[in-house]
């Protein structure tokens, strides 16, 4: 009696035609949203998002603190002090715009590039610090490369180097807020180059079909790695397959903080109140390398980049900031100093601090040390008493 | 007590779980109201709704990773996997997602509360791509628990324990016994440890070790070994990853003899991993070297399976060898 005796309901309709008619990606127009002008200024009659002075202000610092975070830890890892570092030169705007549109119930599983997230949530500039050190102080107890943060607290999952497996995680972890029927619904933050990976596939489709309310968010910044997007994909973008998989879907201009934060705020009640997904394709450009490993210079001109300069999220919002008196230059000023210097001094604290204990090797592989794992460490310390000279950080410490 | 088949304890597993807690949820390929390809999961949608029971789009690695994300939100997902071997597609959220979370995050987030349930093994004309035992590959990775039951009463006190169990496992279904074993099962809840092999029979001049299907293949070569007056102690090793290093290496320092036998091919397979350790282990107890029969290195075929499969004669004649070396 299982055998299907009709088609499904949800048969795919359109128009009958009686000579072919063929249809691409970009058969879907997309619009893009725009708000702030590269100038500062507003795009008449433009839909504002819910932004108060204070919380503006809010954004503003976050945008500061990373700047200067990129700057100076681009600065310490060419000094050999961290091993690795990720800016997000050019797109703070999708990150920190994104968080802003969030209640901090809301789960954040990002990539790699989205610390701006985490800094709009307020990770301490020593929690930033102790995992780039990699020291005992580090939340991720020093497992991971540098960038590679995560805070249970602020609700934002630990990162994870291969590309792309936070989608459908996403998907899972929305659908569990949503039996549960929390208030709440989860940002998963990727790249136009992880869109191409299976787990965005089979994560939008999980998504679709079991109603998940959680919000994928790409950001289209032209460059993974050295493929540029037009070598990642053809077609209309990543906003087409949004309508591929029935989704709603969006896309706005990423380097516009307003059009961010007016998308999310609406893709957030959307889908809260609907209990289904939503994709925003964030158009935006990674002015800076991909990582501290490699030289944008091999694969793009320095013309193409200084075009690029001309839409910094963060001039265009100051200036509008600027314009609605909320800021001005004075206070900017001091703001970029005194970041520059507690940073600095945070970096000089933290790679002080000692590495983590050797126990730490063998806990949270499960959630007790097993029996093979004690011994294991126990055979591990007595060579490490033998040798106390060749492992300088973890020996004597137990 | 009631008479039950492995599918049967399986489900009954399953429904104990669900029951006892509102975020249990059993999904994969078929899942839903047609209850699995093999029924495993009747009944349960019809009884917990379509919510917590229910078919998945055809992605295996969607639905891992969509498992994974409800279990680091707290829910207790049980995925199904339709056949082991199509658990490749889902290979890099199992080893680089699930048995990771944990360690990455500083414990700041985990995935234990991930049971992923699959059926494995040949012996059913399946072929290339639905006879395959794939636990070696997993056992190469911290971080995850791989267990296997043999029968019936098995599949139900170690699938529960699995679903409870703080960690993500693995739970391998030997699905050439799905119906063929039958047996008594109790009715009510209970639990079998995880890590700890069980000894179903004392001997004296053999140990012989398995899992899963291959224990009733095992137990049929124990018989024929007897009728030579050959005594054979046979351990069923239950669960992979950890494995039960302490009850192998006792009964091996009784016996002086070990074989090993599954059914994935032996290259790189499991039996290796417990022939290095109990090597190491009873080195100076050993009367002859530790012997390994298990499948050959070659795809899992169709039409020569019973040439290819580690039956029940390879594992006598292996016996005999081991006792006259």
């Amino acid at each position: 009696m299982n055998a299907r005796t009709h088609m499904p309901e949800k048969y795919p309709s359109g128009a009958e035609v009686h000579s072919p008619a063929f249809i691409d990606g970009h058969s879907v127009a997309i619009p893009i949203l725009k708000i702030l002008k590269e100038d500062g200024s507003l795009y008449p009659s433009a839909d504002l998002p819910e932004l108060d002075q204070a919380k503006a202000e809010k954004v503003y610092r976050a945008f500061a603190f990373h700047r200067v975070l990129d700057e100076r830890m681009i600065a310490a890892q060419r000094q050999g002090r961290i091993s690795f570092y990720m800016t997000a030169l050019g797109e703070e705007a999708t990150t920190v715009g994104g968080a802003a549109a969030l209640e901090p119930q809301d789960m954040i599983m990002a990539q790699y590039r989205e610390q701006g997230c985490l800094i709009y949530r307020g990770f301490s500039l020593e929690d930033f610090m102790n995992q780039m050190f990699s020291n005992e102080k580090d939340l991720g107890k020093g497992r991971q490369m540098p960038i590679h943060y995560g805070s249970n607290e602020l609700n934002y999952m630990t990162i994870s180097s291969p590309l792309g497996t936070q989608i459908p995680q996403a998907a899972g972890y929305a659908y569990g807020q949503k039996l549960q029927g929390k208030d709440a619904v989860t940002l998963c933050m990727f790249g136009e180059g992880a869109a191409s990976e299976g787990d965005f596939h089979a994560g939008l489709n999980m998504a679709a079909v079991h109603q998940a309310p959680v919000i994928f968010f790409c950001r289209n910044n032209g460059y993974a790695i050295s493929t540029p997007s037009d070598e990642q994909y053809v077609g209309n973008g990543i906003a087409s397959r949004g309508v591929g998989y029935g989704m709603k879907t969006i896309r706005i201009d990423g380097n516009d903080v307003l059009a961010v934060m007016k998308a999310m705020q609406l893709a957030r009640s959307y889908a809260l109140e609907h209990q289904a997904p939503v994709l925003i394709e964030a158009m935006s450009y990674r002015l800076g390398a991909h990582s501290t490993s490699d030289d944008p210079s091999g694969y793009r001109s320095k013309e193409e980049e200084a075009k690029w300069q001309a839409h910094d999220p963060i001039a265009r919002f100051k200036t509008w900031l600027i314009n609605q008196k909320w800021w001005d230059e004075a206070r900017d000023k001091a703001l970029y100093e005194s970041l520059r210097e507690e940073i600095l001094a945070a970096v000089k604290v933290a790679e002080k601090i000692a590495k983590p204990p050797v126990e730490d090797l063998v806990t949270d592989v499960y959630d007790q040390v097993p029996k093979h794992l004690e011994k294991q460490l126990a055979e591990l310390k007595e060579h490490i008493n033998k040798y106390p000279e060749a492992y300088p950080f973890t020996a004597g410490r137990f | 007590m009631a008479q039950m088949n492995l599918l049967q304890a399986v489900n009954n597993a399953l429904d104990i779980a669900m029951a006892e807690d509102d975020s249990t949820l059993c999904f994969g390929e078929d899942v839903g109201h047609f209850g699995g390809v093999f029924r495993a999961t009747s009944g349960l949608q019809e009884k917990y709704g379509k919510a917590r029971c229910f078919n998945t789009p055809l992605a295996e690695q969607g639905i891992v990773g969509f498992a994974n994300g409800l279990a680091a939100q707290g829910s207790r997902p049980v995925a199904e996997i339709q056949f082991a071997d199509y658990i490749f597609p889902a290979f890099d959220q199992i080893v680089n997602e699930s048995a990771k979370f944990r360690y990455r995050s500083g414990n700041e987030f985990n995935v234990g509360r991930l049971t992923i349930r699959t059926p494995y093994g040949g012996g059913i004309a399946g072929g290339l791509y639905h006879s395959q035992s794939p636990e070696a590959y997993f056992a190469h990775t911290p971080g995850l628990k791989i267990v296997v039951p043999r029968n019936p009463y098995q599949a139900k006190g170690l699938l529960l324990a699995s679903i409870r169990d703080d960690n993500p496992v693995i739970f391998f279904e030997p699905k050439r016994l799905y119906r063929a074993s039958v047996g008594e099962v109790p009715e009510d809840d209970y639990q079998l440890p995880i890590g700890k092999a069980e000894v179903i029979s004392q001997g004296s001049d053999i140990t012989l070790l398995g899992w899963g299907a291959q224990m009733e293949v095992i137990e049929k070569a124990a018989e024929l070994a007897a009728n030579e007056r050959i005594s054979c102690e046979l351990i069923d090793l239950r669960s992979i990853l950890p494995w039960d290093v302490e009850t192998v290496a006792q009964s091996v320092m009784k016996t002086g003899r070990l074989l090993i036998s599954h059914e994935a091919p032996i290259t790189g397979g499991f039996a290796g991993e417990v022939a290095a350790t109990i090597q190491h282990e009873c080195f100076l107890h050993l009367e002859s070297p530790i012997a390994r029969v298990c499948g050959v290195d070659t795809p899992y075929p169709l039409s020569l399976e019973k040439e290819h499969m580690a039956d029940h004669l390879k594992i006598f004649e292996a016996i005999k060898r081991s006792v006259q070396y």
